[in-house]
């Protein structure tokens, strides 16, 4: 009998639990959500009271007009651009150095990591104004490359790949030296398939890093026909503050790539994430 | 040289040197930069640049916008950080508890807006804070709250750009705190509730106690992000109403790239550091008083 009873409390509340959860994740969901439904609205249909919440007449012309009238096909496909290239870079520079810091030894090694570690808590923008001089010196102002070299030098990426090689037996390594492998063979015959899903993380991180970036393509490009998409974006909204049905198809034009490759690939995303942030 | 040296070294060269020409040596230049009067002037030719001490310093101490600048972005964090901590706090125990079904769905839809591009949430929301159209007002509408003007009052401008702020970030520590929840032991719990210890109390004392060391690692990571809070007012305000929303990082912004004073902008990254830096160093100072271990 009181077990009974404690049974369906313990039942009542997990059904309320769940419907938290649901209500939560809703409220959560509801400005993507709109934003979508927005989209498919004529124009100047969501500016009424109250505001309606599904298109009445479900309609492509918000698309249309940003790809026909303002371009956004050159944008989309220069963010695309961008962020793929700054991903192989990152890739290639960070991994073996991430590696050779975890397994390879070398004079000085220990002391130039701890110096890496500790300039983690130096935000990337203190230097921004001198290194928009720099770029400017090297002739790279208003050009992808000046775009890309932040993406070069990603500290987080070494720190990553080195928390992950240390797990790879040294034993495994030296039996390949022994049987005469080179140095780069290893890296790319043994380290690397061990890596995959670190690897997979990493350039997810960079990936949608330089897909959402705004303040540096903001600051180095100055040419509207190089802009990426959230530059684009920026400015088109300061133009069109009031055509509210065509800046969300904007931003869903700019949002759903990224939601599409996180959602597909989540499970490295989050694995990668924890790797960095939770030790201890 | 050995094989595994020379190839320690070519493995990590081309990454060293990129750290060192892009990020280390701009780092430091900045602290440079700040002592000289580099302006329009100096862009067009080096000639014109001339060294001026501490002067960009002393302009900026005197200069009230500056002021605003950093009020206003020390009081995004001091409102903006526990907001955050508290909602990921209350979401990882609410994804974290047994008897919740469907965990990863819960876990992705709530991380969500986390890796959408902020510029075109920052739209979005522009658009759902709007006075007279927008859902936010709708919502308050239907429990009887009169249309509030988010982004046109001064008083409301700062609370808008925080509730898009902690709605985009939220996700992010939540996920930390999951991974953390699931390290407090469950014997633990049981014994307190064994012991007649309700749901509260078993939180406060139990749970809060272990994941102490990641409250303080995601309160770090929030303190620096809120303090380099930039892309949100120049999407959704433009530092206004009032400039109740320009922020330290959107006043370097405009010193440097809208009216070309380098110098000065230079001056105000440094300080940047200089504070995020000193609130980290008050932080680990705290929590080692507390917690001495």
């Amino acid at each position: 009998m009181v077990r009974e009873a404690g049974g369906a409390a313990m039942k009542a509340r997990a059904i309320l639990l769940n419907a938290a959860a649901v209500v939560v994740a809703l409220v959560t969901l509801a400005p993507l959500m709109w934003m979508v439904a927005v989209s498919f609205m004529a124009p100047g249909e969501a500016a009424a009271f109250p505001p309606p919440l599904v298109p009445a007449h479900p309609t492509l012309d918000n698309y249309r007009t940003l790809f026909e009238t303002y371009g956004i096909g050159r944008y989309f496909a220069n963010s695309l651009l961008v962020s793929s290239l700054a991903t192989g870079l990152a890739l290639l520079f960070v991994v073996p150095a991430g590696y050779a810091f975890a397994k390879l030894r070398f004079r000085g090694r220990d002391r130039i990591f701890q110096l890496l570690v500790a300039a983690l808590v130096i935000p990337g923008q203190i230097g921004m104004l001198p290194l928009f001089l720099e770029l400017k010196a090297l002739g790279l102002v208003n050009s992808y490359a000046g775009v890309l070299v932040p993406w070069l030098a990603g500290i987080f990426g070494i720190f990553l790949v080195r928390q992950y090689c240390l797990a790879i037996p040294t034993e495994m390594l030296e039996a390949a030296r022994v049987d005469g492998a080179s140095e780069g063979a290893i890296l790319r015959r043994i380290v690397l398939p061990t890596l995959q899903p670190i690897l997979v993380a990493l350039a997810l991180f960079v990936f949608l890093g330089s897909w959402n970036d705004f303040m540096w393509p903001l600051i180095i490009l100055s040419d509207d026909r190089l802009y990426t998409l959230p530059v684009a974006l920026a400015a088109l909204s300061r133009e069109h503050v009031q055509d509210n049905e065509l800046m969300m198809a904007g931003s869903v034009v700019t949002t759903l790539p990224v939601l599409i490759l996180f959602l597909a690939l989540q499970r490295y995303y989050m694995r990668g994430l924890l790797a960095g942030s939770v030790k201890g | 040289m050995t094989a595994e040296t020379r190839a320690g070294w070519v493995f990590t060269t081309p990454a060293l040197a990129a750290i060192a020409l892009f990020f280390a040596l701009p780092a430091a230049a900045s602290l440079l930069l700040s002592f000289t009067d580099f302006d329009i002037y100096a862009l067009a030719d080096l000639g014109n640049l001339r060294f001026v001490g501490l002067d960009n310093y002393a302009r900026l101490f005197g200069n009230p916008l500056f002021w605003r600048a950093v009020r206003n972005t020390l009081w995004f964090v001091v409102l903006g950080v526990p907001l955050t901590v508290a909602l990921s706090l209350a979401a990882a125990v609410l994804l974290d508890a047994r008897t919740l079904r469907w965990k990863p769905v819960w876990r992705v839809a709530l991380f969500a807006p986390y890796v959408t591009t902020l510029v075109a949430t920052a739209v979005v929301w522009r658009y759902l804070l709007h006075t007279r159209y927008g859902l936010v007002n709708y919502a308050l509408a239907s429990v009887g709250i009169g249309p509030v003007d988010w982004l046109g009052s001064p008083t409301a401008s700062m609370p808008a750009i925080l509730i898009f702020v902690a709605w985009k970030t939220f996700g992010y520590n939540m996920v930390i705190f999951l991974a953390a929840l699931q390290t407090v032991p469950q014997e633990l719990h049981e014994a307190a509730r064994i012991d007649g210890a309700g749901a509260w109390t078993r939180f406060r004392h139990v749970t809060l106690p272990a994941i102490a060391p990641t409250v303080l690692l995601v309160s770090i990571l929030s303190i620096a992000g809120f303090f380099q809070l930039f892309a949100e007012p120049y999407v959704m305000t433009q530092g206004g109403p009032d400039q109740s929303t320009v922020t330290i990082l959107y006043f370097m912004y405009e010193e440097g790239f809208k009216w070309w004073n380098l110098g000065t902008g230079s001056a105000v990254a440094f300080l940047l550091f200089v504070m995020i830096f000193g609130v980290t160093l008050l932080q680990l100072w705290f929590a080692k008083r507390v917690a001495p271990q």
